[in-house]
Order: structure tokens, then C-alpha cells, then sequence
């Protein structure tokens, strides 16, 4: 019995930690903007697929992932630049359908620079599983569980100790005061998207090896970490790491014990739990409302 | 109105086989949808990233009842949009209590709820295959045909347009628009913002529901392939697009996007490519919708003739 | 100034309108060609079956004008992407049939696209060659409608008979939610008593999951299970396969003809060594005895696709060849293109070998196919192998 526990943990931790990844995504991006950016899910295929061509031509993974990473960075500037700046100012309904353009567009064109089929990266460090507690794990989901664990600290110094990372904080809690001491917003808000479309990219690289990849994976993990993200209490990192793990052990759970068929209404219908009791999510700012 | 009436009425010149008719019922169809939605996202100020569920309801609970339950159509319509605006207000209030992202979580969640159990429960509905539905009947009168659907589609979004209108006139339509300004203020002056979000969401469920059942006997099956978060998405996409708080607006946002993909054909492998480029241009560039940024390119032209006439 | 610049831009209206509708309405051309409609899966969920099918479709429309076209008629593809979903299906069967007045349709790569179209061709009265598997498409036989894959029910009865020589009566069915897999499923579910087939473990997964094992490590967990039967198609069955490996399973794993292609055995990777499935002997052209009627055939089929699109052949694409030449085999046995001769002409069709099998069709059976046309294969040392 506890043999099929941890294996649903492990298996829950290793997905939970994809949500986790792409959530940050999200809530980094709200944090800076107030926008939800629906095409957070094509920057983790973007990662996968530039991987799998760059490999394929030849390139080392140490030089493969970093380049795939610029990759995606550069198209979330892009997107910045010339979707949402132009925008400022719009309803939010109008700014969450330009990013779900945006979303669409960038499948269509992954669809023309690569193809329609599923691909899949070779494992880090190969294949073989590793035995704990009666249960086993792919050596893949131990790098999808160190590098997130490592991202994470990483932004907690980012945000916390460096100038930039505490500027950008800043802007999240007040745009205008911000400003007013000086820092560069827009900037801000372009290189939100940046360091988002890396985050993605990173987690569609560490999970392409384990679930294969194809120019349409980003809807499904948007959708789930933008979830994540939610039930975290959208704009806090805690939250979307702690939503994006809650999500991935819930579903492998419902799975395991409950019905494989409905698990994934189990964990939406979880969500709506948890939003009703808790309206601004799990860690998120219970604002007040002005007047 | 009056001019819709026209246009609907005048249409059927410019069709020239049934392949445009079709097209003409499934604007029609969506229109329904569009303007219930529009008075919930629209003047209410609510989002709903679900509405699609809604829709599959009412496609799905007529095509059981009436195909698998041998019900006659127009009691299987009736009472399954009962049961959806039933399920709309048990759901609603919890879920209207959310506000902005949560709020679209919410019923994002609720709409994929509802499509995995349709797909589910494949006893029922026939899972991801979906199953085939008799077409309409009204007493003896059976109704098939695209021609004739287009005028049935056409009446029924007429009285859904004026329905709507009415509605927005009302003192409920004003305290929706008090609402949508300041959720505060509204309470503030006794309107309870509770029960009058509940109502709209419930009204925008009803037409959802009934252009569903709609749209199954017209088709001749259902799946769930319409009962998607991306259908609900394109719902939005219409109404934002057309203009929000413009019923006609919704109207325009249906047309043009159920006609967009038949003329994007064109394009081929370009195509998802050139629709998300689209979706993008007109939201960057016509941030109010088409039909409100129209109206002020309009009034801005014909304030500056008159300006001019004055001047000159 | 104003009114001219008005003048102007509504000359470039009208101008725009008129060529939009040019390009709406298409060329007019000095000998009518023959227009094969078609309607598939290009992108979305099924783009594994439709883009291999399309691209077929091209190939072969092509290299017949090449060699001077049917019935001294050039042929013309009109090809649009439903997407998977079953309602754009139907408004583009529509399109073909009332706008673009197509002779013939060969097209509907998943089943619910292809139910939603049945109505439409029987009223139409158009031949409809199917692209899909389910059994429901032929059975009952609709009179215009007529299918090229194997039906699912088929790969259930060529696996049930396989683990039967093995001696295997107690087996474990995983499958996706998917149409197909539901479809695999209930067929699997339906026939397996009469193969003394006892299905004592039932799991499902969702078609974009990425992980299976909590599924499999119940099915792992129960007791008596000789054998592992997986209905599905696309990533699910890669996925479910490197699970199985992962969490140790050494019983048989069978997946279905929805993975016939060697792009399963490279998602799968080293995971793939001993899956077994049913599949068109176009896996394994190469490795066919001299003597095997098929051989040459589904040896050229993929010499062809494979130098033209630099990428592996699928049994999918498979489907769409024999769909296309089955459909211009019978407008040359009925020497016209009128829809009722054709169809009449497909009926009558005895003996012809396609990339699926021999098709026998008949009034009673409008796919051809029987379970001689299925062959059992094995991955070995990373590639298709037959089983003797």
C-alpha cells in the first residue's frame, strides 16, 4: 500500500513541479503587468521543440539548452514588444484575448518551422530507474525536481537581494510608486516577460525527455498552470510553486485511488473548493477593494 | 433593429447554395450565444471562460432526451434549458462571489468539468464520438433544411437581440451598468449585487443553452468537440471583438468570426497563423471592439465636418 | 481633396471585395478536372493522422496527372483541416459538396468527423471514401459510404488471437479518452469472451496526460494479469509504454494499429522491445518474402512517400493511398465519374491489393478487409520485426 503511495507522490512531486515552473511564469508576468499571458504554455513548447532541433543537428545539450532558453526569452521579448506594449491601457478582457492571439499564433507558426509530430529528447542521464521505498523514479524526474528546487532559490535571492529583482517587486506592489522612485517600468515589464518565457522554456526542456513533445504540448500545461498559478493566489511565487505542486499530487492521487477517468475533474473541482473558501487563492493578496 | 431585420431578411440574396446558408445558421447560432454573453461580460462586467459548457448542455440534454428518450424536441429543449438555468443558479452564486482571474478561473474549471464528463460518460452521451440527433419537430411540422433553418435561426436571434435590448433599458439593466462601474457604489445606493449578477449569468446560460439545443437538431449529432475551453474562448473572442456593451456588436463579433476561418482557407498551413495574427491587430488596434471604435471614427468624422462647415 | 480620396479608397474596396471573391470562387479552367474532396485532421489532435494523409493525397494526385491523369481528366485535390472536430467536418463536407461540387470525397480521419458527414453524403448521394476506424462507419453499410482502414474491432480479434496461442485468458486494458480508444475499448471489451478473454483490469488516462504510472501501478498491483492491452494512439501509448519499463512490469504489452508507425518506437525508445501490435504489412515492406502478394505494392508506397517527404511512412498515410486509388479505380472501371456509377463500381471491387490488404468490397461489406490483412508484428533490437 505505501509502495503505491510514494509512487504516486513521486510521480505527483515530478508534474507538480512542471505546474510549479510554468505558474511562476504566470504569476511573474501579472506581477509586472496585471496581465495573464495565455501564451505562457508556447514558451515551454518552444523550449522542448528548439531542443529537438538543435540536438538533432548536432549541438551538445550544453550548448543545445542554454541556445533553446535565448530562444524562448527572445520570442516572450518579442511578444512584449509588440503585442502587449501596443495595447496598454485596454480592458483586461482585451489584453487576455490578444494573448490568447498571441498563443494561436505561435502554434501556427511552431507548426511551419517544425511539424505536427511528436518528438522526443533523450533522457539527461539516461533511462534506468532508481528504486525508493518500494517505489521507482526516472533519473529525468530527479533533474525536473533539483532544477526546480534550484530556480526557485535562485529567485528568492533574484527578487529578494538584487537591485533589478527588487525593482521588479516593487512594480508588483505599486505601479505608480514605483515610477515615481525612479524605475524604468517599462523596462520592467519587458523583461518580465523575458525571464517568464525562460522559466517556460526550462520546464518544457527538463519534462520533453519524460513525456515527449510536439508543437501543440503548451495548451494543456498553460491551462494546468495557469490553474496552479490560481490556486497559489495569482502573483505570489510561494503560491504558484506550493498551487503548482498541490495540483500535480492531487491529480496522480485521484488517479491512483479514486477514478483514473476523472482526475482531472477531481483537481478542477478541487480548485473551485479551494477558491470558495479562499477567493484570492491559497498565498494570494487579500485585497481590499477601493472605493 | 431595424436594420438587422434587413440584413437578415435581404441575405438570402447574396447565398447563393446551401454551403452559405450553413454558414449563415452557425452565425446565427453563435450570435445567440454572443449576445447573452455580452450582457453578462459586457454590461455586467463579469467574464465567464466557460459559456462553451453551457452550450454543450443544451446541445447534449436535448440529443439524449429526444434521440436516445424519443422526447419530442421542443419539450426535451424546454426542459433541459430549465435544468441548465437551474444549474446556473445553484452555481452562480459561489462562483459569482470571485472577482477578475479568479472569477475566470472558476468558470474555466466549471466548463472543463463539464466537458469531461460528457466525454466521460460515454453510456450517455456517446463520448468523445458523440451521438446523432433527430431533427426538429414541432407537432407534425418537421423542420430540416438549411433554408429553413436560416429563417427559424434568424426570427430566434431577432427576439433574443430585442430581448437583450429590453433588458439594458430596464431598471435591471441599469443597475447591471451601476454594477459593472463600481461594485461598491451599486450596494452603496441598494442595489444588490448579488442577486443581479446571479440573474445575468443565469439569463446568458438560457441563450447559450437554447442555441445549443438548437444546434444539435440542425446539425444531426453532437460531440464534444464544441464544448471546449477553446470554444468558450472563441465566444469571448466574439463578443470583446464585436464590442463589449454592444449587443450589436456581438452580432458583427459572430458573423465575422464564424466567417473568418471559412475564408482563411486560403491560406492553408498559414492559416492558425494568420487567425492568431488577426486576433491580435484588431484587439491592438480596435482595443473597444469593431463596432464602438466605428461608431467613433464616425462621430469624430462627422463632428469634424462640422467643424469645418462652421469654421469655413 | 476629400471626396476624391473617398473615391479613391472605395474603388480599392470594391477592388478588394472582387478579388477576394476571385479567389473564393477559383480559376475557371478549359477541361474540367476531376475534384477529389477531402476533409482531415491536418492539425490538432489528429494531425497524426491527417498530416500523413494529406501529404499522400498530394503525392498521388500529382504523380497520376504525371502519367496523364484519369480518364483522360487531369485530377484536382480540395483539401481543407477539420481539425478533429466534427462540426468544422461537417460545414467542409458541406463546402465540398454544394460549393466546390466535388466527384468524390475521401477523407474523414477520425470517426466522429466521419458520423458527422454520413448524413450529409447519403443525401447527397456522393461516394465517401472513410479514413477512420471505428466499426460504426460500415456497420450497419450505409449505401455511400464506404471505409480503407481496419476497424478496431478487427485489431481486438488479431491481439486476442495472438494471446491466445500464448495461453494468456487474464489481461489488463488501459486506454486513453479519446474516440478512438473509447471505441478500441468497448470493441476489446465486446469480443473478448469469445477469444476466452477475461478483461479483469479496465484503467483510462487522459489523451494529454504525461504520466501514466499511478494507472499502471494499479494494474501492476492486481492480481492474475498475464497480459497488457493498450488502446490508444498518438503520445498516450509512448507515454504508458516508458511507464511500464519504469515501474518494472515484465508481462506482455500489446498496444494498438493507432501506433503503427516507427515514429512509436523512437518516442518509446528502448522501452519498445517486445510491444507487440496488429499492423498493415507497410511497417515491414522491406522484410516481406519475394513472394508476398503486398510486397510491391507497400515497397513502393513507401520508397515513394518517404523520398518525397523525407520522414517515415504510416500506416495512416497508408489508408488515404488506398482511399484515392480505390476511388480512381472505380471511376475507370465505371468509365465516367457520374457519383452512382462509381459507387456501383467500388462495390464490385474484388481482389485489389492495397497498402492495408486484399479488399474484397461487396453490398454487404463496404471496407474489403479481413483479418489476413492484419499482420501481428513485434519490436526487435529497435525495429519492426513480423511475428512467424
Amino acid at each position: 500500500m505505501s509502495a503505491q503511495f510514494m509512487q504516486y507522490l513521486l510521480t505527483g512531486l515530478t508534474v507538480g513541479a512542471i505546474y510549479a515552473l510554468v505558474a511562476l511564469g504566470f504569476s511573474i508576468i501579472f506581477n509586472a503587468s496585471h496581465v495573464i499571458n495565455f501564451a505562457q504554455g508556447e514558451f515551454v513548447m518552444i523550449g522542448g521543440m528548439a531542443t529537438v532541433s538543435l540536438t538533432a543537428s548536432g549541438l551538445p545539450y550544453l550548448l543545445a539548452i542554454p541556445l533553446a532558453i535565448v530562444a524562448a526569452a527572445l520570442v516572450g521579448l518579442a511578444l512584449e514588444k509588440f503585442a502587449v506594449e501596443p495595447a496598454r491601457g485596454a480592458s483586461v478582457v482585451t489584453l487576455i484575448i490578444i494573448t490568447i492571439g498571441a498563443s494561436i499564433f505561435l502554434r501556427g507558426l511552431a507548426m511551419l518551422v517544425w511539424d505536427k509530430n511528436l518528438h522526443a529528447l533523450k533522457p539527461f542521464t539516461g533511462d534506468t530507474p532508481i528504486a525508493v521505498a518500494g517505489a521507482t523514479i526516472l533519473p529525468q524526474s530527479m533533474w525536473v525536481l533539483g532544477v526546480t528546487l534550484v530556480i526557485v532559490l535562485a529567485l528568492t535571492w533574484f527578487f529578494g537581494r538584487t537591485l533589478l529583482g527588487k525593482a521588479m517587486l516593487a512594480t508588483s506592489h505599486n505601479h505608480l510608486a514605483a515610477q515615481l522612485v525612479g524605475i524604468n517600468v517599462r523596462l520592467v515589464l519587458f523583461l518580465s516577460f523575458g525571464l517568464s518565457a525562460a522559466l517556460g522554456a526550462i520546464a518544457g526542456i527538463l519534462i520533453a525527455p519524460i513525456t515527449t513533445t510536439s508543437y501543440d504540448v503548451g495548451v494543456m500545461l498553460g491551462l494546468k498552470g495557469f490553474a496552479a498559478a490560481i490556486l497559489g493566489g495569482m502573483g505570489s511565487g510561494v503560491g504558484a510553486v506550493i498551487g503548482g505542486l498541490v495540483l500535480g499530487i492531487a491529480e496522480t492521487m485521484s488517479a491512483g485511488y479514486l477514478s483514473s477517468a476523472y482526475k482531472d475533474v477531481i483537481a478542477f473541482v478541487i480548485i473551485l473548493a479551494v477558491l470558495f473558501f479562499m477567493p484570492s487563492g491559497l498565498f494570494g493578496k487579500r485585497g481590499g477593494e477601493r472605493v | 433593429m431595424a436594420a438587422l431585420a434587413t440584413v437578415i431578411a435581404l441575405l438570402p440574396l447574396a447565398l447563393s447554395n446551401n454551403y452559405f446558408y450553413d454558414i449563415a445558421v452557425l452565425v446565427g447560432l453563435n450570435a445567440i450565444v454572443c449576445v447573452g454573453l455580452n450582457l453578462l461580460i459586457g454590461y455586467a462586467g463579469q467574464i465567464s471562460l466557460g459559456h462553451a459548457g453551457f452550450f454543450g448542455l443544451g446541445a447534449y440534454g436535448s440529443a439524449i432526451l429526444a434521440s436516445r428518450y424519443g422526447w419530442p424536441p421542443l419539450a426535451a429543449m424546454l426542459t433541459t434549458t430549465l435544468a441548465v438555468a437551474a444549474l446556473a443558479f445553484v452555481v452562480g452564486r459561489p462562483i459569482l462571489r470571485l472577482k477578475g482571474h479568479y472569477l475566470a478561473m472558476a468558470t474555466l474549471g466549471l466548463g472543463v468539468i463539464i466537458f469531461m464528463v460528457i466525454t466521460t460518460e460515454d453510456k450517455f452521451t456517446g463520448g468523445p464520438d458523440g451521438i446523432a440527433v433527430v431533427p426538429f419537430r414541432i407537432g407534425g411540422l418537421v423542420l430540416q433544411g438549411e433554408r429553413i433553418w436560416y429563417w427559424l435561426v434568424g426570427a430566434l436571434l431577432l427576439v433574443a437581440v430585442w430581448l437583450a435590448l429590453n433588458l439594458i433599458e430596464s431598471p435591471m439593466g441599469r443597475a447591471l451598468r451601476a454594477l459593472h462601474g463600481s461594485e461598491v457604489g451599486a450596494e452603496v445606493v441598494g442595489i444588490n449585487a448579488a442577486d443581479h449578477k446571479v440573474m445575468v449569468f443565469v439569463i446568458s446560460a438560457v441563450f447559450a443553452s437554447v442555441a445549443g439545443s438548437l444546434a444539435a437538431h440542425y446539425s444531426g449529432f453532437v460531440t464534444p468537440g464544441k464544448v471546449t475551453f477553446l470554444h468558450s474562448i472563441e465566444l469571448v473572442t466574439m463578443v470583446v471583438f464585436g464590442g463589449m456593451a454592444s449587443t450589436f456588436g456581438a452580432v458583427v463579433g459572430a458573423a465575422v468570426l464564424t466567417t473568418l476561418p471559412q475564408l482563411l482557407t486560403v491560406f492553408k498551413d498559414y492559416e492558425m497563423m494568420v487567425f492568431g495574427a488577426v486576433m491580435m491587430g484588431t484587439m491592438i488596434f480596435l482595443p473597444r471592439g469593431v463596432v464602438p471604435s466605428l461608431a467613433r471614427l464616425f462621430q469624430t468624422g462627422r463632428r469634424r465636418d462640422a467643424a469645418k462647415e462652421d469654421g469655413a | 481633396m476629400k471626396s476624391t480620396q473617398a473615391g479613391n479608397s472605395l474603388k480599392r474596396g470594391l477592388a478588394a471585395i472582387a478579388t477576394t471573391f476571385a479567389l473564393y470562387t477559383g480559376p475557371a479552367v478549359a477541361q474540367e478536372p476531376i475534384k477529389i474532396g477531402s476533409f482531415l485532421s491536418v492539425t490538432g489532435g489528429a494531425a497524426f493522422l491527417g498530416d500523413p494523409e494529406q501529404k499522400t493525397l498530394e503525392l498521388y494526385v500529382e504523380k497520376i496527372n504525371a502519367a496523364g491523369g484519369v480518364l483522360g481528366r487531369k485530377l484536382q485535390l480540395v483539401a481543407y483541416d477539420s481539425a478533429g472536430d466534427a462540426e468544422k467536418a461537417r460545414t467542409f463536407a458541406k463546402r465540398l459538396i454544394e460549393q466546390d461540387k466535388v466527384d468524390v470525397i475521401v477523407g474523414g480521419s477520425t470517426t466522429g468527423e466521419t458520423m458527422a458527414v454520413v448524413p450529409l453524403v447519403e443525401a447527397a448521394q456522393i461516394p465517401f471514401m472513410s479514413l477512420a476506424g471505428a466499426v460504426v462507419i460500415i456497420e450497419p453499410v450505409k449505401k455511400w459510404v464506404f471505409k480503407t482502414p481496419h476497424t478496431d474491432r478487427m485489431a481486438c480479434e488479431k491481439i486476442f488471437i495472438d494471446m491466445q496461442s500464448r495461453k494468456f485468458s487474464k489481461v489488463a486494458l488501459i486506454s486513453g479518452n479519446g474516440g478512438f480508444d473509447k471505441s478500441m475499448r468497448a470493441q476489446c471489451l465486446g469480443v473478448a469472451k469469445k477469444y476466452g478473454i477475461d478483461v479483469i483490469a479496465d484503467e483510462t488516462y487522459g489523451d494529454k496526460d504525461t504520466d501514466m504510472t499511478a494507472q499502471l501501478t494499479k494494474i501492476k498491483n492486481t492480481a492474475g494479469v498475464q497480459a497488457v492491452l493498450n488502446a490508444g494512439f498518438a503520445q498516450g501509448p509512448a507515454i504508458v509504454t516508458k511507464n511500464y519499463r519504469q515501474i518494472g512490469i515484465t508481462l506482455p504489452l500489446y498496444q494498438s494499429h493507432g501506433v503503427a508507425s516507427k515514429e512509436f518506437i523512437k518516442l518509446a525508445g528502448a522501452a519498445a522491445e517486445g510491444v507487440r501490435l496488429p499492423a498493415a504489412a507497410l511497417l515491414i515492406a522491406e522484410s516481406l518474402p519475394a513472394s508476398d502478394p503486398q510486397r510491391s505494392v507497400v515497397v513502393s508506397y513507401n520508397k515513394e512517400y518517404e523520398s518525397r517527404f523525407k520522414s517515415e511512412v504510416s500506416t495512416f498515410g497508408g489508408h488515404a493511398y488506398d482511399g484515392l486509388m480505390l476511388a480512381v479505380d472505380a471511376m475507370k472501371k465505371a468509365g465516367s465519374t457520374d457519383k452512382a456509377k462509381v459507387r456501383d463500381a467500388l462495390e464490385g471491387i474484388r481482389g485489389y491489393m492495397g497498402t492495408a490488404g486484399v479488399v474484397n468490397m461487396s453490398a454487404s461489406d463496404h471496407m474489403g478487409l479481413d483479418l489476413s490483412a492484419f499482420r501481428m508484428l513485434e519490436v526487435k533490437g529497435g525495429n519492426w520485426t513480423l511475428v512467424k
